[in-house]
């Protein structure tokens, strides 16, 4: 079988990248990469991968532009109202035996996830007791994050979500609208600690009683999503819990044995005793 | 193969999937534009019609010859080297996620080279660009004929964008894939 040109120029820039920024995203699904990499070398006005190259190594200022096209940055509040209804019901009577918690949002991106748990845990009278650990390796989408400001656009359809996921209370009570954008009340992020963490080069990260990482497995290898899957068994309490996008699952992982399906249809899972 | 449908997509799919026998020779991956909101009956309406296996693709799936794969609702459905399915999350493609131009260019660009891709019935320009990839790629490119299509932007779209394809009626289809199979 003959290798494309483009998957050889595709491998060498994520080398590229790889030597020259520490940016790790050799292990990543090729096909939506390709994708997405082809977006920034038709936005950058390159002709080949080759082009966009020599660039990303001579051009240190140029590559965070990039890093937006390699990590992708879609999300929303309280997407699958369904999982969040699931978290309420079934596993927060879990979390209230703890006297404290530690839950990690994995691959947080903008934040919209990390808003949507720190709202959740509020009205659910956890919040005064839990840290949130959000991390990512995109440090704008960090910043985005700590900023908690949204689309005013975006934020009817947060509302809808929210009001789904079984609230007692309104979205609108945790955000003030200026300037076209959605401002979140910052003390949702009083006990969030920010931090660049990468499920492709780092270690376990703290010993959570939650980790929610959704949509983010889909786009690693099979090898990498072991990786990841690894990471997060070792990072959680005894009978931790992880949850996983709709469309995830642990099915084809090595790890899946050490997990049980806590509820199938959510994509949340619960660590096995004694692993 | 691939095969994207939108607007008309269940009468036009209803008229090719069943006609293809269980041993079709190849995986068939289908993307039908439909709401993000809710569970798609399209497994289940197609499964009880076909002769081919019918299911909701999943990441990193290995495909197999004989499996009809539907994308799921609110994700890209895409083609890695190697054989396999991938999900994606990315910003919708011409207001759709799924998106034929996604799977379509994925299945050009992945190692197995030989790919079929159909552009059905629909009301969007979804999968022009898409079949175009395909056909430059060595692949085969087939539309429906739009006086036939119930929705007729999504044909006229792939045949100004690839003025290659063949335009073909469904039941010129069905007989051409059966020979296929055969």
């Amino acid at each position: 079988m003959v290798t494309k040109t483009d998957d050889i120029e595709m491998r060498l820039l994520l080398e590229a990248i790889y030597h020259r920024y520490h940016y790790d995203f050799r292990g990543y699904a090729s096909a939506s990469l390709r994708r997405r990499l082809g977006q920034a070398r038709i936005r950058f006005g390159f002709e080949s991968f080759s082009g966009l190259q020599e660039r990303i190594l001579h051009d240190p200022e140029f590559f965070p532009q990039m890093l937006n096209y390699l990590t992708v940055q879609v999300s929303e509040m309280f997407r699958d109202p369904s999982f969040y209804n699931s978290l309420r019901e079934k596993v927060v009577p879990y979390l209230r035996t703890y006297p404290s918690l530690k839950v990690w949002v994995a691959g947080c991106s903008s934040g919209e996830e990390l808003y949507s748990l720190a709202i959740l845990f509020r009205e659910e009278g956890l919040e005064s007791k839990t840290i949130f650990y959000c991390t990512d390796i995109n440090p704008e989408a960090l910043r985005k994050a700590e900023a908690g400001v949204y689309e005013i656009g975006r934020i009817a359809l947060f509302t809808e979500n929210h009001q789904q996921s079984g609230a007692q209370t309104s979205l609108s009570d945790y955000y003030t609208a200026a300037y076209g954008g959605a401002v979140f009340d910052r003390s949702l992020r009083k006990n969030v600690v920010f931090s660049d963490h990468s499920l492709v080069t780092d270690s376990v990260f703290a010993e959570a009683q939650l980790i929610s990482c959704r949509n983010v497995l889909i786009y690693f290898d099979r090898e990498l999503q072991d990786r990841a899957t690894k990471l997060f068994r070792d990072s959680l309490s005894h009978k931790g819990f992880l949850g996983l996008g709709t469309k995830e699952s642990l099915r084809f992982s090595r790890y899946s044995p050490d997990f049980s399906d806590f509820d199938p249809k959510n994509r949340i899972y619960q660590k096995e005793a004694g692993i | 193969m691939v095969i994207g449908a939108s607007a008309g997509a269940v009468e036009a799919l209803g008229r090719v999937l069943p006609a293809l026998p269980s041993n079709f020779p190849a995986p068939v991956v289908v993307v039908v534009h439909m709401p993000a909101d809710r569970d798609s009956a399209l497994v289940e309406l197609f499964r009880s019609r076909c002769r081919m296996n019918v299911k909701e693709a999943e990441d990193k799936e290995p495909m197999e010859p004989g499996t009809i794969y539907f994308a799921p609702p609110d994700y890209h459905v895409l083609i890695e080297n190697g054989n396999r399915l991938s999900l994606s999350n990315d910003e919708p493609v011409h207001f759709s996620r799924p998106s034929i131009d996604v799977l379509f260019e994925s299945a050009a660009a992945a190692d197995e080279n030989v790919v079929l891709g159909i552009v059905l019935s629909g009301g969007s320009e979804d999968g022009s660009q898409g079949l175009r990839a395909i056909y430059e790629s060595g692949g085969g490119a087939w539309v429906q004929d739009p006086m036939e299509a119930e929705a007729k932007l999504m044909p006229r779209a792939a045949l100004v964008a690839c003025p290659s394809a063949f335009k073909l009626n469904l039941s010129e289809m069905q007989s051409r894939l059966k020979e296929f199979a055969a």
